[in-house]
């Protein structure tokens, strides 16, 4: 199996920079995500501020794959690298999926109420 | 300029501009504004796939990411243009905003501790770097990963249909 686009950046990155400069950077991406979350009130906002968190997992998934592993077989290491890939790229997909379905219930309240103020949707409290 | 320091100037680049682009998002009080600084997010860390070795992936986070997904945030921001509510003159000293910097800083400091800090220093070791190209995907995802494929399909057209329901229901 040969790799299309050897960029020069694309060599040994493990070497280079630790895993936990990744991880790092990835936390700090959702704990900004969660943030948003809790403090915004403009719903289109919010699902950004998910769609953020959600990118930041991924970017862990990918950090985590790419790099070598004492846990796993040295003949394993490619399907675990794999492993990580497919989870990315279902976690885009149901990206793809609850933006759209998320935003045509923005657009579905919107045509209710004219109002997509989210402390003024408290109909289903409790 | 040695390949160490190369990798390592861009990965701090590249990071800093994907944090100011979360920042953004955050921060930023127009919605318009707030989605372009997330496209400048996301197009950082197609680049940061790239690093990692994730051709494939870094090329789909492009496409679906900074275009499919952003447009369609546009147009809702677009057709809901003076109808979003008005943010309060003080984000920083409303009490959710207190509220959402502790929840996460706690959730830093679980995660740091039990997760990061024992990831802190680099090692080395052989990886086989052809695990990010295409033919290595779709070959997973035609013999390991089938079922996880398949079952993307379905969401993806109940995700269509589900929309399209939502939009051509009458009030």
């Amino acid at each position: 199996m040969n790799t299309f686009l050897n960029l020069p950046l694309a060599g040994a990155v493990y070497e280079d920079i630790p895993l936990g400069h990744f991880l790092t950077l990835s936390l700090a991406m959702f704990a900004l995500g969660s943030i948003g979350v809790l403090i915004r009130k403009n719903p289109v906002i919010v699902f950004m501020c998910i769609e953020l968190m959600l990118n930041a997992v991924n970017l862990s998934f990918l950090a985590f794959a790419a790099y070598p592993n004492s846990h796993v077989q040295a003949n394993n290491a490619f399907e675990s690298a794999m492993a990580g890939q497919a989870m990315v790229i279902v976690v885009m997909a149901i990206a793809a999926a609850e933006v759209a379905v998320g935003l045509g219930i923005i657009m579905a309240i919107f045509r209710y109420r004219n109002n997509v103020d989210v402390d003024d949707m408290n109909t289903m409290r409790g | 300029m040695s390949s160490t320091l190369l990798n390592q100037v861009a990965f701090y680049l590249l990071s800093a501009i994907a944090i100011l682009g979360a920042l953004g998002v955050v921060f930023l009080k127009s919605p318009v504004r707030a989605a372009l600084a997330l496209v400048a997010n996301f197009f950082t860390l197609g680049l940061i796939y790239f690093m990692l070795g994730n051709q494939m992936i870094g090329i789909s986070q492009i496409m679906v990411y900074a275009g499919a997904i952003m447009v369609l945030f546009l147009f809702v921001i677009m057709i809901l243009k003076d109808q979003t509510p008005e943010e309060d003159k003080s984000l920083f000293q409303d009490r959710r905003f207190i509220f959402g910097l502790l929840s996460a800083i706690v959730i830093c400091g679980l995660i740091w501790a039990l997760v990061i800090n024992p990831t802190m220093q680099s090692f080395g070791g052989e990886m086989d770097r052809s695990y990010g190209s295409p033919q290595a995907i779709g070959r997973s995802f035609f013999t390991t990963y089938v079922w996880p494929f398949e079952i993307i399909s379905i969401l993806l057209l109940v995700g269509i249909v589900g929309s399209i329901m939502l939009a051509k229901r009458k009030f």
